[in-house]
């Protein structure tokens, strides 16, 4: 039985312009262990589908899924109190702009505490020894003297390593990591991902990365799920997908990439409008 | 190419930032650029490379005379520039033109598309309402947005429109050297792959010279012609695009290529029977 399975997920906003689809029946599944990638371009939904499972969304979205169960829960049928329980626990997320998702008014020590004190009722010693054990296992090496210091006192990367302890702080069984990298250089990119990578394998973690960057989906994941406009395009084996890829639409993403460039011009999606039409998908604003 | 005179030459530049120096505290002094020397030929591609912090965008801000470096030699066109001596005027702004990274920071909100291409106009040429309104129309078609865009304001385009509004701002005053500051960064990789193409069609059109910042260095082998690598305020590696990434020199080069991700599927293949052996 697989860790995460969610079947048929819809998702559909109240806006002023009356309702709007963000995802329309996408399927996911992930085992213990395993590392899926959830790959698109922006509004694509890929965001949306974890913040749904997660129950994060606003009050103005309504979601819908045939199954959406975690580990043999069913979360959608879930108290938000219960379902409190499992979040932040058991399924734990990192979000994209290290910068802005920690806050800025408390210290680092303080907020990976805070994690340790609800879920697991940790003794503000206890509290403070495992923070500097987590600090020392994302490569924070002077962890003593960083459980005082701010946010805006460290860099992007140094950040980032916060947030991942936070997520790990209560050894969680599925780490969503919604665009962990896309804010840093590269050479900090690699540390991050080599990071999550070893973690995931310490921890046996399932593990969900959300980004719109092939190159990382290259370096980490061993499934991938291709999504365009809330559709889910093609799911395949990390190498198949690279290898051999089934649906125009990753085609037209895949042959976009700067390194496969053939001759003077880039292909962009829209190039491969026709295919993909034939494949069933009407491009958004199509522009040349 | 090489018999060209250079368009602009860097002599020894520096830049020092104070810092700090409050009432009770001693200032901090920070070598952003630590004397940086280069010259540009007219009509290629300098990408410069490196990580955050390492001065790239202190350079832009010299080269397109926003800031004045604390000591070196800036010349355009063999005429020497200091800034801080003499605003630069009207003629030499507009020879360099640049192109900010984050395109949804770089447009004034309140301001309409079409008074935002017409500003540079108004500011830097005597030109009348009417023949601003037509380049304006014009530069609009040439970028691929379209005259309807004219009236509306930044917040109804899509990242990639906003990067096309502000490339088009950039060459309204017809430049000879645009600055793009990670113009692609921000930007979904279908629409990355539209900004490049175009950027390629003005650069043919125009005859431009660019000096491309990015830490992308996938972007960076498609798109330069000469890579220049920044580290600490310093040029560790300088050369042509192959060379550079056939075989790099600086320990900090080598570092930089092996942190940028592979995607070829031998890379992914070798990745994979790693991992399944591991378990």
């Amino acid at each position: 039985m697989s860790l995460l399975e969610i079947r048929n997920l819809s998702v559909e906003f109240d806006t002023a312009a009356g309702p709007f689809k963000a995802l329309k029946g996408v399927d996911y599944s992930v085992d213990a262990g395993e590392v899926l990638a959830i790959v698109g371009e922006s509004g694509s939904g890929k965001s949306v589908a974890m913040l749904s499972m997660m129950g994060l969304l606003p009050d103005t979205a309504t979601v819908t899924a045939d199954v959406m169960k975690f580990d043999g829960l069913d979360l959608q049928s879930m108290t938000k109190k219960q379902r409190r329980q499992v979040i932040g626990k058991d399924i734990s997320m990192i979000f994209q702009e290290p910068m802005a998702s920690l806050n800025p008014c408390f210290s680092v020590g303080f907020q990976i505490g805070e994690a340790l004190k609800t879920h697991l009722g940790l003794s503000a010693k206890q509290c403070r020894s495992r923070t500097i054990e987590l600090l020392h296992s994302v490569g924070i090496t002077d962890a003593e003297d960083r459980l005082a210091v701010f946010p805006h006192q460290m860099s992007g990367g140094q950040c980032q390593r916060v947030m991942i302890a936070m997520a790990i702080a209560c050894k969680p069984r599925l780490l969503i990591a919604d665009e962990p990298t896309t804010a840093l250089d590269v050479t900090i990119q690699k540390q991050i991902l080599d990071l999550l990578m070893s973690l995931q394998n310490e921890y046996e973690m399932g593990l969900i990365i959300i980004t719109h960057d092939m190159g990382v989906v290259a370096e980490t994941a061993d499934r991938v799920v291709v999504q365009y406009a809330g559709v889910q395009m093609e799911e395949a084996l990390v190498l198949d997908l690279f290898e051999n890829p089934k649906h125009a639409y990753t085609k037209a993403l895949l042959s976009a990439l700067p390194e496969n460039a053939k001759g003077d011009r880039l292909p962009t999606v829209a190039d491969f409008a026709k295919e993909l039409s034939e494949a069933g998908v009407i491009l958004e604003g199509a522009q040349s | 190419m090489t018999q060209k005179a250079p368009i602009m030459r860097v002599k020894d530049v520096t830049r020092e930032y104070i810092t700090g120096g409050g009432l009770f505290s001693k200032s901090k002094s920070l070598m952003a650029l630590k004397g940086i020397n280069f010259d540009l030929i007219e009509g290629e591609t300098l990408a410069i490379v490196g990580e955050s912090g390492c001065g790239k965008s202190t350079l832009a801000r010299i080269l397109t005379m926003i800031d004045a470096p604390t000591d070196g030699v800036l010349e355009i066109e063999g005429r020497q520039v200091d800034i801080s001596k003499k605003r630069p005027d009207a003629d030499l702004r507009s020879k360099i033109q640049i192109v900010f990274q984050n395109p949804y920071g770089s447009l004034n909100p309140r301001q309409k598309v079409g008074d935002v291409l017409e500003e540079p106009l108004i500011i830097n040429t005597n030109m009348g309402t009417d023949e601003r309104r037509r380049l304006a129309f014009a530069m609009l078609e040439k970028v691929g947005l379209k005259p309807e865009h004219y009236g509306r304001y930044p917040h109804m385009f899509s990242g990639g429109q906003r990067q096309r509004i502000a490339i088009a701002r950039s060459l309204m005053l017809r430049p000879k050297l645009l600055v793009l500051d990670e113009p692609v960064s921000a930007l979904d990789l279908s629409v990355q792959a539209q900004i490049l193409n175009l950027l390629a069609d003005l650069q043919d059109e125009f005859k431009l010279t660019y000096i491309f910042i990015s830490h992308d260095l996938s972007v960076v082998r498609y798109i330069a012609d000469r890579v220049m690598v920044m580290y600490f305020g310093e040029i560790v590696e300088f050369g042509a695009k192959d060379d550079v990434f056939d075989n790099p020199q600086h320990d900090y080069t080598k570092t930089l290529f092996a942190a940028t991700p592979k995607s070829d599927v031998e890379s992914i293949r070798a990745r994979v029977e790693a991992r399944a052996a591991a378990n």
